[in-house]
């Protein structure tokens, strides 16, 4: 498909550009989704039950650190970005590494704040303001995880076929991803973390 | 290792042990499986049916697909239902009356319900979306071929996962949207939520899928020159119909997931106990569940707006204004689903607010309504199969949409609440207006996907029976509402109530002729194709006469490609520009066609959804894990292998399919 094109066929013509637009209404449902779980948290946020509450155990810095990471990844994908226009592999390798591991320390950070909220009596089924708040924040941590498989298979990809039309499409669907869940991070430590420890 | 099979409390096989009627099912349904797989040996149909049909990435082939998968889901439901009403006509008197226990008939009316919605009619639609919309908009496939392709076998393996229920274990006992906190372990700690939760999910995920392939298919794929406001109608329903979809389908997943966390995890969303708030669910589910009747009758709107002006010969009137009652019916239907519990107790605003935008939606339908009128207003009209069933929507439609305002206001709804009036309301709308539309298109597009009309006397046959059979099936429930009979009703003691149960069963059975007639216009249909081998000839791209949009251009059954050329529009209702101008069909000088290849993943993936499916349900953890990284792998290996995929079908290929066509016209003395 990423031979110029001879014949007359606008379904390869702008294959591409659908595929990306398709990226973006992928992403829309993607929204929806997260808002509902948003609205769920909102519903839940004071039904502590017996169990404690949100901001007996809500620590800001570590949170703060966490969010740091995330949002430093997305920059840091956006320069693997910059040298994917500047055709530069080994650039773009470079920062998707950087990315990657960024990516990876958020959720190694997650997986030890949820271990330690268990142990420490504020578990999913506590309450069901715990419920949200894991069902959430492991969503969200659930769609990074999936990024960086896509990363990893776009090492795979990329050293394989080089920069060829496909990874191209693939990067940059990665990329609003990538961006994407960023943004949700921030309604997440915004609405969970912020206003969980008022 | 065996999860939940070693559980007595799960009742694995206890159906199949005390329940003579499952018994049967299962062993009949068993034994035609059997006869089907000796069947396609013996006639070695494999190699075919994997190239041909389960591989492939065609549209049109997966549409075909759908619509047999909605067909057979439909006899499924449909049977549920006979059963309902057969037992519903005796059942006076104790819970022993009648011939279903109270277990085994709270299970049909889940399944039935549940069926019918996200396995038939769904898949009907998806169906027709498939083979019609690339057709309309001048493509030569849809956006996503291989999406579309995995989209349909996860379908499959959520049919399958939810029929599985029917051998091993137990359907849900709940009702088709499973109000906790009665669907909770607490509820019902057996395996029926679990098969429910797990089937529906698998459902939401293709659907979702679909809607995503048919949003980027109609957006970026029109032929050039078609302009949104060119497109047909029913690409316009198509394609609020799927933004509604991935507006809702993500609230039903989260509902759902939810639920399975709190019976899967012991968290506490909708329990009585632990904070957590069984409304919540409530809310969510009808926030999908509202748009999801839109969802499903947009695209019923559509069909009309394509088979109203063909049989009427006149073009649609008010196309603008059909537009945009669609896009007013989008924005609406976010704000009426507190109208499905107005018992909540949310308060007279609450109450006020929903009831008047409940009325307020009436509104745009009629503007439909009365588009269709004027279209046939002067038209010259001809009574076939697709226009009966135009006809009895509008007649029907109308009266169900009326007993909907009276639902809508709230008062009166703490009467109707969960009466049979409210199930003969929705039955009314949903047959009325989505099966009657859903058949008129099925039967107006049948000619175009196998080059022949089903029979016409049948098929008028089938119409009447609906027609006549669903009046005397839904009216009797009216007024046993009104009568107080609320629904669900196992068995009743009030005497009076048995002879308008006993007229609802018959108008049943009369559906259930109209069912055959259907069954046997098909199989006219397969005895066409068995004896012409399976490859059917092609025939005039204009059966019905007067058709207008693009999908008539082109030879029945059209070739792979679609579009030997792609169309240059310029107005609205191509085709019918065209015959207008007198432009004539290219014969010569083609280009090559790339063509996307077959693939077997999304087949394998589907697959292994359904033993994720099967293995969550039963809790067999190992299994889990196993299906659920292989279904990744399987999609991870696909991305590896796709790249070098499809392939040019020769500009000598499509010379040679061209000129089979121009033939076949020439020998009709066809000037095309």
């Amino acid at each position: 498909m990423s031979e110029p094109i001879q014949v007359e066929n606008h379904c390869i013509h702008d294959h591409d550009s659908t595929k990306i637009f398709g990226f973006w209404i992928y992403l829309l449902q993607d929204l929806f989704l997260f808002a509902t779980l948003f609205a769920n948290m909102a519903v839940f946020s004071a039904s502590y039950d017996i169990g404690p509450s949100g901001r007996d155990f809500i620590d800001l810095t570590f949170v703060l650190v966490e969010t740091v990471l995330l949002l430093v990844s997305s920059i840091t994908y956006g320069f693997a970005m910059i040298q994917l226009h500047r055709n530069s592999l080994v650039g773009m390798q470079i920062w998707m590494t950087v990315t990657f591991f960024l990516g990876l320390t958020f959720i190694m950070m997650e997986l030890y704040e949820f271990n330690h909220l268990i142990h420490a009596g504020a578990a999913p089924w506590v309450s069901a303001y715990w419920s949200s708040f894991f069902v959430l924040v492991a969503t969200h941590g659930a769609h990074v995880t999936g990024g960086l498989l896509w990363m990893i298979c776009m090492f795979v990809h990329l050293s394989w076929d080089g920069l060829n039309t496909n990874n191209r499409t693939r990067m940059t669907c990665l990329s609003l991803f990538w961006h994407f869940l960023d943004i949700v991070w921030i309604g997440v430590f915004t609405l969970v973390y912020l206003l969980g420890a008022l | 290792m065996f999860g939940r099979f070693t559980d007595p409390a799960a009742q694995a096989f206890s159906a199949l042990q005390h329940e003579p009627i499952v018994l049967y099912t299962v062993v009949a349904v068993g034994i035609i499986f059997f006869l089907v797989l000796v069947g396609i040996t013996l006639f070695g149909w494999w190699g075919t049916l994997w190239r041909n049909w389960i591989t492939t990435v065609d549209h049109k082939r997966i549409g075909i697909m759908y619509v047999i998968l909605a067909l057979v889901m439909l006899i499924r439901g449909f049977v549920d239902a006979l059963m309902m009403r057969m037992h519903q006509a005796v059942a006076v008197g104790g819970e022993s009356a009648g011939y279903l226990p109270p277990d085994h008939y709270d299970q049909i009316f889940t399944a039935h319900g549940t069926i019918m919605i996200f396995f038939m009619a769904t898949p009907l639609l998806f169906g027709l979306f498939n083979y019609v919309i690339p057709l309309q908009i001048g493509a030569r496939d849809v956006a996503f071929p291989f999406l579309n392709n995995l989209g349909f076998w996860i379908t499959c393996s959520g049919a399958v996962l939810i029929n599985l229920s029917l051998a091993i274990g137990n359907f849900a006992r709940v009702g088709w949207l499973a109000y906790p906190p009665l669907s909770e372990v607490s509820g019902s700690p057996d395996t029926g939520m679990d098969y429910y939760l797990w089937s529906l999910q698998l459902s939401g995920i293709a659907t979702t899928i679909g809607a995503v392939n048919f949003v980027a298919t109609i957006i970026k794929m029109r032929a050039p020159g078609m302009t949104m406001m060119k497109m047909p109608v029913f690409c316009w329903t198509t394609l609020i119909s799927n933004v509604l979809i991935l507006m809702i389908y993500p609230v039903l997943t989260v509902a759902f997931a939810l639920l399975a966390c709190d019976r899967y995890l012991g968290m506490h969303f909708f329990t009585n106990d632990g904070g957590g708030n069984p409304m919540a669910y409530i809310n969510y589910v009808w926030m999908f569940g509202h748009p999801e009747v839109y969802v499903l009758v947009l695209p019923a709107f559509g069909i009309l707006s394509e088979v109203v002006p063909t049989f009427s010969s006149k073009r649609l009137f008010g196309y603008t204004s059909m537009v945009w009652a669609i896009l007013v019916i989008l924005v609406l239907s976010f704000l009426v689903w507190v109208h499905h519990f107005f018992t909540m107790g949310g308060g007279i605003a609450v109450n006020t607010f929903f009831s008047t935008t409940t009325m307020v939606i009436a509104v745009p339908t009629g503007v439909k309504i009365f588009n269709w009128l004027f279209t046939m207003y002067k038209g010259r009209i001809r009574l076939e199969a697709p226009m009966l069933w135009c006809l009895g929507m509008m007649f029907t439609f109308v009266g169900g949409g009326l007993t909907g305002v009276m639902l809508s206001i709230a008062p009166a709804d703490w009467q109707f609440h969960n009466s049979l009036f409210l199930v003969a309301h929705f039955h009314h709308t949903i047959i009325g207006g989505v099966v009657f539309s859903y058949f008129a298109g099925f039967v107006y597009w049948f000619p175009k996907a196998f080059g022949i009309k089903l029979n016409r006397s049948l098929g008028i046959c089938a119409f009447l029976c609906w027609f006549v059979g669903f009046y005397l099936a839904f009216f009797p429930l009216y007024i046993l509402g009104l009568m107080g009979a609320t629904r669900r009703l196992q068995h009743y003691i009030e005497p009076s109530w048995q002879p308008y149960f006993i007229i609802a069963m018959i108008g049943a059975f009369i559906i259930a002729l109209g069912i055959l007639c259907t069954v046997l216009q098909l199989l006219l249909a397969i005895w066409y194709g068995f004896m012409h081998k399976g490859i059917l000839p092609v025939h005039e791209n204009d059966p019905w006469g007067d058709a207008r949009t693009l999908e008539w251009s082109i030879s029945s059954p059209p070739p792979a490609y679609n579009f030997a050329i792609i169309p240059d529009v310029k107005t609205l209702d191509a085709y019918w520009a065209m015959k207008m101008t007198g432009s004539k069909r290219k014969k010569t000088d083609f280009s090559d066609i790339h063509m996307p290849s077959n693939t077997s993943a999304g087949f394998f993936a589907g697959l292994l959804s359904l033993i994720l499916g099967f293995a969550l349900v039963w809790h067999l953890w190992w299994l889990v894990a196993l299906s659920f990284i292989s279904i990744i792998a399987v999609i991870i290996l696909h991305s590896f292998v796709s790249d070098h995929n499809g392939y040019y079908l020769s500009s000598g290929d499509v010379q040679m399919i061209e000129d089979q066509f121009t033939t076949y016209l020439e020998s009709k003395g066809i000037q095309a």
